[in-house]
């Protein structure tokens, strides 16, 4: 086994194989698990049911995020406000519950390190090269950034993992995304993600797990490959994985959960042996120039309908394949929208900066620069910033961001999932346009009727700012 | 978990590549800490379209779905499967599907089976007037016409949906392999920092 050539991938699979049936199932160990308060119900009442206790309580962490209101959570007599709706807040109580009797560590809908659970992960040192992540929850590809291979999962799982701390999986099989030379001025790691997901198709990646590599990869911020590997869900990969290196390390080191002293030198010694063996070779490779990657926005109800912010609505007839016209044909109904349209000339009445995907430091960092000394546009009806985590936010309103944000007419909102899934009071109301920052435009997603652009955290705020879709190259710099 | 060999009835004839989990349950319909019930939320938007495949009274009952390619893309939600359970929903058949929907339909006792996009399209016009058999013993799909497709499976699904397997009493039989893997050379180094 030693001998043979491996990919990043391959390394971290052999080092958590419990055990190989003759038919090629693997039961895998699960080092890490992150549980929020949607996809856990009816796990623990499974665990109930057939008498089970959580196994390994200590390799799992729960904090509350999808159902989240992000408005204040604490009246001025210093005491909880109550949730107002009374599914979710059900749901929070059971996850409350669930974590006291099984023992699990938790943050709670008011401590400082709540926020999204893919956030928290990698924030909290949780997350760490070469370990084996799961979540019940697809974005969990995000924790692929430092080097762990990370992984949606569902509900019978999250039960099967709590109760065994393992899985029963196949291997899958490797994509290379190969991209080298330097992103052009204002294009950010979103629009490289966009661009791919366009280039290879939202069932382009399935089946196997994606690394991402090449230079452009290697000079990217933590923060940016956070927001890379967390779309590889959308290219249809469950994991896409980053090589540990001192990028990685000099990000985890010092963080609260991370090994420390002599233990942190054992373990870079040991994550120094993952990275893709030279020579190593993948099922498939794909392989792109930074150079061809512009701002990019969706126009349509699949994150795969990508263009360039300064290209046009595509013609549903010039696409090759019948199931793809009829597809862009209902998402241009759907969105309102007429083939040959310039995206510039498409207006938005809401802006939604935040989500799994871009709602953290640099992020808001990158919104705010174009949002100061400047005013949302007299048509936008709201625009949300919710940063990804209370320390995101401490963060940002330390640096000033918040009132950049604040005084350019955003709402500056509490942690968590929000309107990029509408779970919580936050949604787009029907027939309303939104610019977000979030992943996915699938019909419904901000709520029903509601159409969404996906787009980087600075082109949704050259977005708010302009009232319609903008290239944010013509306000910075 | 019942086991299951072969489903067979009317088939929804839906089409449409890419259907993703929010089309099949949006999330405001999440908030539930139960399982059953969501067999009125499938759909939804669909079924708001006026003469939908799901409303339409020839197809009523049925507990075969045929899709497009891509099918259960985007949100790992287990409502999804829920939900289509709970409409009676019993094996979908399309050209392909997301890796977390096929993981997650075993689970639930569906049947999820990738044919090629030719057969797909036969089925999709066999479905307008018969029904439709999947067959895990023979790994086929056959109709009233004599048509007749083989599809394979992963065998471990394969046997767990054949036997109603509870997976989690299977893993727990290799209890011993788990602790020995934990006790491992190097493990501790795995160990997460107490959270305060």
């Amino acid at each position: 086994m030693s001998s043979r050539l491996r990919t990043l991938y391959e390394k971290i699979w052999d080092a958590h194989v419990v055990e190989r049936s003759d038919d090629g199932t693997c039961l895998i160990y699960v080092d890490r698990h992150l549980v929020h308060e949607v996809t856990s119900p009816q796990a623990f009442e499974g665990l109930r049911a057939a008498g089970r206790r959580v196994r390994r309580p200590d390799l799992t962490l729960a904090v509350p995020d999808h159902n989240l209101a992000t408005t204040r959570r604490v009246g001025a007599d210093g005491n909880r406000l109550p949730i107002a709706d009374s599914a979710s807040r059900a749901q929070l109580s059971a996850l409350e519950q669930n974590v006291a009797e099984f023992g699990i560590p938790y943050f709670d809908d008011l401590a400082l390190e709540q926020g999204i659970v893919h956030v928290v992960g990698p924030e909290q040192g949780f997350t760490l090269p070469g370990t084996t992540l799961v979540c019940g929850d697809s974005h969990t590809a995000a924790h692929g950034a430092l080097g762990s291979l990370a992984f949606g999962i569902g509900t019978s799982e999250v039960e099967h993992v709590l109760a065994t701390q393992t899985l029963q999986l196949r291997q899958s099989k490797t994509l290379e995304i190969r991209v080298d030379g330097t992103l052009g001025f204002g294009v950010a790691p979103k629009d490289l993600i966009l661009h791919i997901i366009g280039r290879i198709g939202t069932a382009g990646g399935t089946g196997h797990v994606i690394e991402y590599r090449g230079s452009t990869f290697a000079a990217m911020s933590i923060e940016g490959r956070l927001t890379v590997a967390n779309m590889s869900i959308e290219a249809g990969a469950r994991s896409g994985l980053f090589a540990p290196d001192e990028a990685i390390f000099a990000y985890l080191q010092g963080r609260p959960m991370a090994p420390k002293g002599a233990d942190w030198e054992r373990a870079m010694a040991w994550w120094r042996t993952l990275p893709t063996d030279e020579g190593a070779t993948f099922d498939r490779s794909v392989r792109i120039h930074a150079s061809e990657v512009a701002p990019s926005v969706t126009w349509g109800t699949s994150p795969e309908d990508v263009v360039a912010v300064t290209g046009s609505i595509p013609d549903p007839d010039s696409f090759a394949d019948p199931a793809r016209s009829a597809a862009a044909r209902k998402s241009l109904a759907y969105m309102g929208l007429a083939a040959g349209t310039r995206m510039e000339d498409v207006p938005v009445s809401y802006v939604f900066i935040g989500s799994c995907t871009n709602s953290r430091i640099e992020d808001l960092r990158a919104a705010a620069e174009v949002l100061r000394a400047r005013k949302v546009h007299g048509d936008i009806r709201q625009a949300l910033v919710v940063p990804g985590s209370g320390l995101v936010k401490r963060q940002a309103e330390e640096e000033g961001l918040d009132r950049i944000f604040i005084e350019a007419g955003f709402e500056w909102r509490e942690p968590g999932c929000s309107m990029c899934l509408a779970m919580n009071p936050d949604k787009v109301p029907a027939g309303e346009r939104c610019a977000s920052t979030s992943n996915r435009n699938f019909v419904g997603r901000q709520g029903p009727g509601a159409r969404t652009h996906l787009l980087s955290p600075a082109m949704a705020a050259a977005a708010a700012v302009m009232g319609h879709l903008a290239d944010v190259r013509e306000l910075v710099g | 978990m019942t086991g299951v060999r072969a489903v067979e009835g009317r088939a929804y004839p839906l089409g449409r590549a890419n259907i993703d989990t929010d089309i099949i349950i949006p999330a405001e319909h999440l908030k539930t800490i139960a399982r059953d019930g969501l067999g009125r939320f499938a759909f939804e938007t669909i079924r708001a379209e006026p003469g939908n495949v799901f409303d339409d009274p020839a197809y009523s009952g049925g507990s075969i779905l045929v899709a497009g390619d891509n099918f259960g893309c985007g949100s790992s939600r287990e409502h999804a499967l829920w939900a289509m359970r709970d409409l009676g929903i019993q094996a979908v058949i399309a050209p392909s599907f997301s890796d977390i929907f096929a993981s997650n339909a075993y689970k639930n006792g569906l049947i999820a089976v990738a044919l090629p996009q030719a057969a797909v399209d036969r089925l999709m016009e066999v479905a307008k007037d018969q029904p439709i058999r999947v067959d895990l013993e023979t790994m086929s799909v056959t109709t009233p016409y004599q048509d007749r497709f083989e599809f394979a499976l992963d065998p471990f699904r394969r046997d767990c949906l054949m036997r109603g397997l509870d997976e989690i009493g299977l893993t727990l039989e290799s209890e011993a392999s788990i602790a020995a893997f934990e006790a491992r050379p190097g493990a501790d180094l795995l160990q997460p920092g107490a959270v305060d």
